[in-house]
């Protein structure tokens, strides 16, 4: 019974940092929604390879080249949203783009197999199984006493929570004041008023898919560095959770995605811990169709009106 | 050629693109040895990609200035008294050539035929009333399961448990379908999709029960009128098939067996969705699809409406869930991933919503074609996704686009209808 509140703190701890990885997915799935109305199926994929991008990136710089750690990652972050970004950018011109004003399902096919596509693209470029990533920043804070449990804090988790926190910070403020967050903020409302306005909508959607790819890139960079190993499909699971987080914060919401990726990751762990870790999957599955059934408009959500 | 000058530069700029996006998957290859991670360039790839974009970003506008009202041709509309003799000589040969054809062959018509029952079921789901099943796989699951737990644990025969299969899988159609119909399109999707892996993580986490992630093996092949298909029969004093028939024994009728089974099968599935399409049930599918609205409006309760469809796709996922148990002999999660899901989904979609006949081509195409092409098979899910984007780009409709069902009436000499 000792250990209960260090053992707790760890786990809150390790649901953060998990969290903090969903929002970042999320905030490109709830931003793509919250304006053209679609799930962007592929977006798990792109969280992917923007881990697969930073470990290129790494491998090209060399991990005994000298240069400072921070420098290191500084550089697999910036090359890794970069590239991503264009992923994004790709990805909307390709399958999307096409399909405008085309009924509902067929933009969610489109991106199925979009999904699919990118899921073996990679494979097939990089190999399917488990790539290694080298630990970067090893060695964790420990508190706590000799002998009992030591809460265990890696550098790494750290850094996906400083990371994060400045990400949102920096997110809130370029849609609330920028001329291109405002333009968004306007599509989001009504794409139609917004574009008798002269707001220029394509470029809003392609922005918008773009800059929910670069989050989800450093989100697949900052995972690759804390877990150390990387695989094509790692992107269709935390997907559909980071999906799961916008939904139970209110899809089209951006600080509901921030408020559900962290509820989401922190369930998740203590599920993991108390229940059993088999079942943490079946729990944030569990947690999607509750939401979805009992509240579909979210925590932070309005309520959709169905108009004829 | 003005249109073509005035593509350079947007062409350049995707050529570009491409290039950067493909040189950090192909271009440079992660390659690890001991603790040293290094890369293997190569560049041809991240060239010639990026050609091809340039080439096809850059001929665009002249193709699709060309290409307008270029289609896929239309099938050809057959006179109505051809139409029964046609399907009946199908029949016929479906149902004879495994005589004469190769072992291979048959065994992969078998597993085709798997999919157009399970096609036929989702497009009872998502063609006729619109709802989009991502979690179809959970009650092929559950069809699968029932037989193999039931034979395993109680010793069930095939042909005892077939029904219960289909039963099991629509109660639990019906029991998910209950809460989460209320939700609109891509939200139905998204709780489907999360039930079906509910579903698989059960089967893997349920060690005591569903033997966990290795499954269920050595499950019995279906008897033929109660006589066993093996060279020895497994009770004292029974017959076998070849023994009771006089002939010598031979695996191939096995497997013939299999096939005339799944075909069977399959034209029932073929024979109630085809008259369920027509009946009041089926219009009411249609019309929910069409406008829930303006369903509601005129009295229809969607929510009866959507469960019928729910429950009667999952019960022939059930069916064709307990025939694949029998014919692999073995059950375990891995066949039932979202994958099979996505490709089930794909078939309807290829073949066209709603329409019968483009189900079956679907199912038979993406099943054979795999098979044909196997020195592609390392490229067969990238392709494979691939045609799902292209298709709902240029034809959404699918290959061959549902035709209501209609009845002309010959107008005949001017006012005949009149007299009559």
């Amino acid at each position: 019974m000792n250990d209960f509140i260090p053992q707790l703190l760890q786990q809150l701890f390790n649901g953060l940092s998990l969290g903090a990885i969903y929002a970042l997915i999320a905030i490109g799935y709830t931003m793509v929604y919250g304006i053209i109305g679609m799930i962007n199926f592929a977006h798990g994929e792109i969280y992917m390879i923007g881990g697969y991008v930073g470990l290129v990136t790494l491998s090209a710089v060399g991990t005994q080249s000298g240069l400072p750690i921070w420098m290191v990652i500084g550089l697999m972050l910036v090359v890794a949203v970069f590239i991503t970004g264009l992923y994004g950018y790709a990805v909307e011109q390709v399958a999307y783009k096409p399909l405008r004003g085309s009924p509902r399902l067929v933009p969610l096919i489109s991106a199925i197999g979009m999904s699919i596509f990118l899921q073996n693209w990679v494979a097939l470029g990089q190999g399917a199984r488990d790539m290694a990533v080298p630990a970067l920043l090893p060695g964790a804070l420990r508190f706590g006493d000799e002998g009992g449990f030591e809460v265990f804090v890696p550098y790494t988790r750290i850094l996906i929570i400083v990371v994060t926190v400045v990400l949102m910070i920096g997110l809130t403020l370029f849609i609330r004041h920028s001329r291109m967050g405002r333009a968004s903020r306007a599509c989001s409302q009504d794409m139609h008023m917004a574009s008798l306005l002269g707001i220029n909508t394509n470029q809003v959607i392609s922005f918008t898919f773009v800059l929910g790819a670069m989050l989800a890139a450093v989100g697949g960079v900052l995972i690759a560095l804390a877990v150390g190993k990387l695989n094509p499909f790692i992107g269709f699971i935390a997907g559909i959770k980071a999906f799961t987080a916008a939904v139970l914060g209110g899809i089209g919401s951006i600080p509901g995605a921030m408020l559900g990726g962290v509820i989401l990751g922190v369930a998740e762990t203590l599920a993991a811990a108390y229940i059993s870790s088999e079942y943490k999957d079946i729990v944030a599955f569990g947690l999607l169709v509750l939401i979805l059934l009992f509240r579909p408009s979210g925590l932070l959500g309005k309520p959709e009106v169905e108009k004829v | 050629m003005r249109k073509i000058q005035n593509n350079l530069v947007p062409a350049l700029l995707a050529a570009v693109i491409a290039a950067l996006v493909i040189t950090p998957i192909f271009g440079l290859e992660l390659k690890r040895a001991g603790m040293k991670l290094s890369l293997d360039s190569h560049w041809s790839y991240v060239l010639w990609g990026s050609l091809a974009v340039f080439v096809v970003q850059l001929l665009r506008p002249a193709l699709q200035a060309r290409s307008v009202g270029l289609g896929l041709p239309k099938i050809p509309r057959l006179p109505a008294q051809w139409a029964k003799p046609l399907m009946f000589a199908a029949l016929l040969m479906a149902a004879t050539w495994p005589f004469f054809a190769g072992r291979n062959a048959i065994d992969i018509a078998t597993l085709a035929l798997i999919y157009v029952m399970l096609g036929l079921g989702l497009n009872v789901v998502v063609g006729f009333a619109g709802l989009l099943d991502l979690g179809f796989v959970g009650f092929y699951a559950v069809g699968a399961y029932t037989y193999a737990l039931l034979n395993h644990w109680a010793g069930w025969s095939f042909w005892q448990a077939l029904p219960l299969s289909g039963a099991m899988s629509a109660l639990f159609g019906f029991l998910l379908g209950f809460p989460v119909l209320r939700l609109r399109g891509d939200y139905l999707a998204i709780v489907t999709l999360g039930f079906g892996e509910i579903i698989r993580l059960l089967l893997v986490n349920l060690t005591d029960w569903t033997g966990g992630p290795d499954g269920i093996s050595s499950i019995p092949k279906p008897s033929v009128f109660g006589l066993e298909m093996a060279r020895n029969a497994s009770t004292e004093g029974a017959q076998t098939f070849h023994q009771f028939f006089g002939l010598s024994f031979n695996s191939v009728h096995m497997v013939i067996f299999l096939y005339l089974m799944a075909l069977l099968l399959a034209i029932v599935t073929l024979f109630i969705s085809n008259r369920l399409i027509r009946m009041p049930i089926g219009r009411a599918w249609e019309a929910l699809r069409e406008d829930e609205i303006a369903c509601r409006s005129l009295g229809l309760s969607p929510m009866k409406i959507k469960l019928s469809a729910f429950t009667l796709g999952a019960m022939f996922a059930g069916f064709g869930g307990a025939f694949f148990a029998a014919r692999q002999g073995i059950v375990n999660p891995e066949s039932f991933t979202f994958i099979e899901s996505a490709l089930i989904l794909a078939i309807v979609v290829l073949g066209g919503m709603g329409s019968q006949l483009g189900v079956i081509v679907a199912a038979v195409l993406l099943t054979a074609l795999p098979e044909i092409a196997r020195e592609f098979s390392e490229y067969r899910m990238l392709i494979f996704g691939l045609v799902m984007i292209l298709m709902m780009i240029w034809r959404p409709q699918g290959l061959f686009p549902m035709q209501r069902h209609q009845i002309k009436v010959d107008a005949g000499p001017a006012g005949a209808a009149g007299q009559a």
